[in-house]
């Protein structure tokens, strides 16, 4: 724990049942960071947001929000703020008074109050829109309501419980990027619960990837997708996901120097594949299909095995179905893992080996 | 073309009176019609066989209003609706919270509530007469043997408006705890985080949000207050001197007791005049400040 840090949680724990809930959560936030909780469902993200709410309590562990321990005291002592799936906007209220309900309850003067709404509704584009009662509002209004009503008491943590997931596709790409200016403008520490690995890796300085009660992986977006630390990990993230292909698959000259092969699982980016004719590459392959997506193609392959991947290749790929190919990648692509644990197998620093038959590697941009 | 719009219009038109059909018909047969005889009726003098009933004009309406009995029991029934009416929702809303609060034994509290209710009124009132015998029902052993609830007039009225709020509360209850119900939890938690206490949230967002609950409960209650006086049957036959003589019961005394069905009719166009009047203004007034989702 650092000088810097906000928010500390230490081996929270809360148990509904074996299979669910979260155990022996840690995590350290620091001060103005956008963190993002991403998981499957089930896998106690939204637990652990309700936990450093106060609205869960939890069995054991501890939960220090700047320096003071607030495991213990309800949510309103916790000076945190919260918008919730479903915005949670009292619909008997106009905008105004809803996003004035905890000023009013905690007994701001008038004044005052009048003041902070004005800016909460000029920050969240709402002018105009004060007397409108939610039903009235469109789902990005009533989002932005939400949002007005977190920011406007100045705490300086939000937490936000996947509040996009109501919104239209093409909204919630604009509403990424007003939130995440928003909180780097007011420099609000936020704790963002999603599933969905775009809104992480596009807004996040730090992702916590969760699974079954636990954390898997904590990293900067590009260090997760570049290093993922497990095999779960590495095939949550990044669209297509990465494929587990077993070790004995690839020559012995291609395996990391020390581990055995049985012992041993990897697998390569779709982005990293590159088609060659048979014989030419790391790794025969059948093809089995391909989606094509405008600025790239979704190439679906079979290897031996029985086992299917998904390269990814830029712009549109001229291959038949059934027709055999070879997949070439960077040696340094190539991701290994623990067969038993899943974890990531750390190599030993090895000679650089440059790929066979392509030019020096250029890896193309990111997409998620 | 036109000629197939018009013939659809009328096609959609003539199912929709199929369908408004039945309960048009046994409405007429049922409400309006006897509405509209029992008004005619309350115009006409009572008919003997040698003498036919003549028109009297409002003559019905001025003999009620010089009666004395009249404005006693037009008193006691605005008594009893002014205690009754917001007793009953009082005690309804606060069985709802208490039973829908995380409680244990939930399902039997909420069955227990509701026992009243599905008693019938003359049931009820043979188990209050036990309760308010003097000398021996439960008030007795409770040290108040000796007053007599139901013989005395300054305790008749009190003692029957006592059954009806604890027989008609149950009732009540169990449509603000399905109101309750559709409170998203959400909303008790983003109160909560933004400060608000039990009480806070209770005032500010579950009583507005249960407003159109309230109206719907207000003017059944007063609807009730007038309609359902089965336990004076039971309990005080209106007395002692009228003490405890409601609208309705009189209203049937006048018709069955006294065979004065001219009259009977006047006080029954009076009373539905009133109960048309207070639901026109509970759902003008309180309907503009309940908020419906």
């Amino acid at each position: 724990m650092n000088a810097s840090t906000f928010l500390n949680i230490q081996g929270l724990s809360r148990r509904f049942s074996a299979r669910s809930g979260v155990g022996e959560v840690s995590l350290a936030v620091g001060r103005g960071q956008f963190v993002v909780l991403l998981g499957p469902s089930g896998c106690g993200k939204s637990t652990t947001l309700r936990l450093i709410a106060g609205l869960e309590t939890p069995d054991a562990g501890s939960i220090e929000i700047d320096g003071r321990d607030v495991t213990a005291l309800p949510p309103s002592d916790r000076s945190l703020s919260m918008v919730f799936q479903s915005y949670a906007l009292f619909p008997h209220l106009d905008v105004a008074e809803n996003i004035v309900f905890g000023l009013k309850v905690r007994g701001v003067a008038r004044a005052e109050r009048r003041r902070r709404l004005d800016e909460a509704l000029a920050v969240t584009g709402l002018e105009g829109l004060e007397d409108r009662k939610p039903a009235k509002l469109s789902g990005g209004q009533r989002q932005r309501v939400a949002l007005a009503r977190a920011i406007v008491a100045g705490h300086p943590l939000c937490l936000m419980d996947e509040p996009l997931s109501n919104l239209d596709a093409q909204l919630r790409h604009s509403v990424r990027q007003d939130i995440r200016a928003l909180q780097k403008r007011l420099g609000m520490t936020v704790i963002y619960v999603t599933h969905d690995q775009t809104e992480a890796m596009s807004m996040a300085d730090v992702v916590v990837l969760m699974r079954d009660g636990r954390i898997e992986q904590v990293a900067s977006p590009a260090d997760i997708y570049e290093r993922p630390a497990t095999t779960f990990a590495a095939g949550f993230i990044g669209s297509p996901p990465m494929a587990m292909l077993p070790a004995d698959l690839l020559g012995a000259a291609d395996l990391p120097g020390a581990g055995a092969a049985a012992d041993l699982v990897f697998g390569i980016r779709g982005e990293d594949i590159s088609l060659r004719r048979p014989g030419e590459g790391r790794l025969a392959a059948r093809v089995l299909g391909q989606e094509f997506l405008g600025a790239e193609t979704f190439v679906n392959l079979e290897v031996a095995g029985a086992a299917r991947l998904t390269a990814r290749v830029p712009g549109r790929v001229d291959t038949g179905q059934g027709e055999h190919v070879s997949l070439d990648w960077p040696r340094e692509a190539t991701h290994w893992f623990e067969r038993a644990s899943g974890r990531r197998f750390a190599l030993p620093s090895s000679p650089i080996d440059p790929p066979r038959g392509s030019p020096a590697v250029v890896r193309p941009a990111k997409g998620y | 073309m036109t000629h197939m719009v018009k013939q659809e219009r009328r096609r959609a038109a003539l199912y929709g009176w199929m369908l408004l059909s039945p309960a048009l018909v046994l409405f007429t047969t049922f409400v309006f019609a006897p509405t509209v005889a029992t008004l005619w009726q309350s115009l006409f003098s009572a008919g003997t066989r040698r003498r036919p009933p003549a028109f009297v004009g409002l003559d019905n309406y001025a003999d009620l209003i010089a009666d004395p009995v009249f404005w006693r029991v037009v008193g006691n029934n605005l008594l009893y609706t002014g205690i009754a009416v917001p007793a009953s929702i009082a005690l309804a809303l606060g069985m709802a919270l208490w039973a829908n609060a995380r409680i244990p034994a939930r399902a039997f509290v909420r069955v227990a509530y509701f026992t009243p209710a599905m008693l019938p009124m003359i049931a009820a009132a043979n188990l209050w007469l036990f309760f308010y015998t003097p000398g021996f029902g439960p008030l007795a052993a409770l040290g108040l043997g000796s007053v007599n609830w139901l013989g005395q007039p300054e305790t008749a009225l009190w003692a029957v408006t006592v059954v009806a709020v604890w027989k008609e509360a149950g009732f009540f209850m169990v449509f603000y705890l399905a109101a309750l119900q559709t409170i998203p939890p959400d909303l008790r938690e983003a109160a909560q985080i933004e400060g608000a206490g039990r009480w806070t949230y209770t005032r500010r967002v579950v009583l507005p949000l249960l407003m159109p609950t309230t109206l719907f409960v207000l003017v059944n209650a007063l609807i009730n207050s007038v309609r359902l006086i089965d336990q004076l049957f039971i309990l005080t036959k209106g007395g002692p001197d009228n003490a405890s003589k409601l609208i309705l019961y009189w209203m049937w005394e006048l018709a069955f007791s006294y065979f004065d069905a001219p009259r009977a009719a006047a006080m029954t166009v009076l009373v539905l005049m009133v109960l048309c009047l207070v639901a026109v203004v509970q759902f003008t007034l309180i309907d503009r400040r309940a908020h419906y989702r």
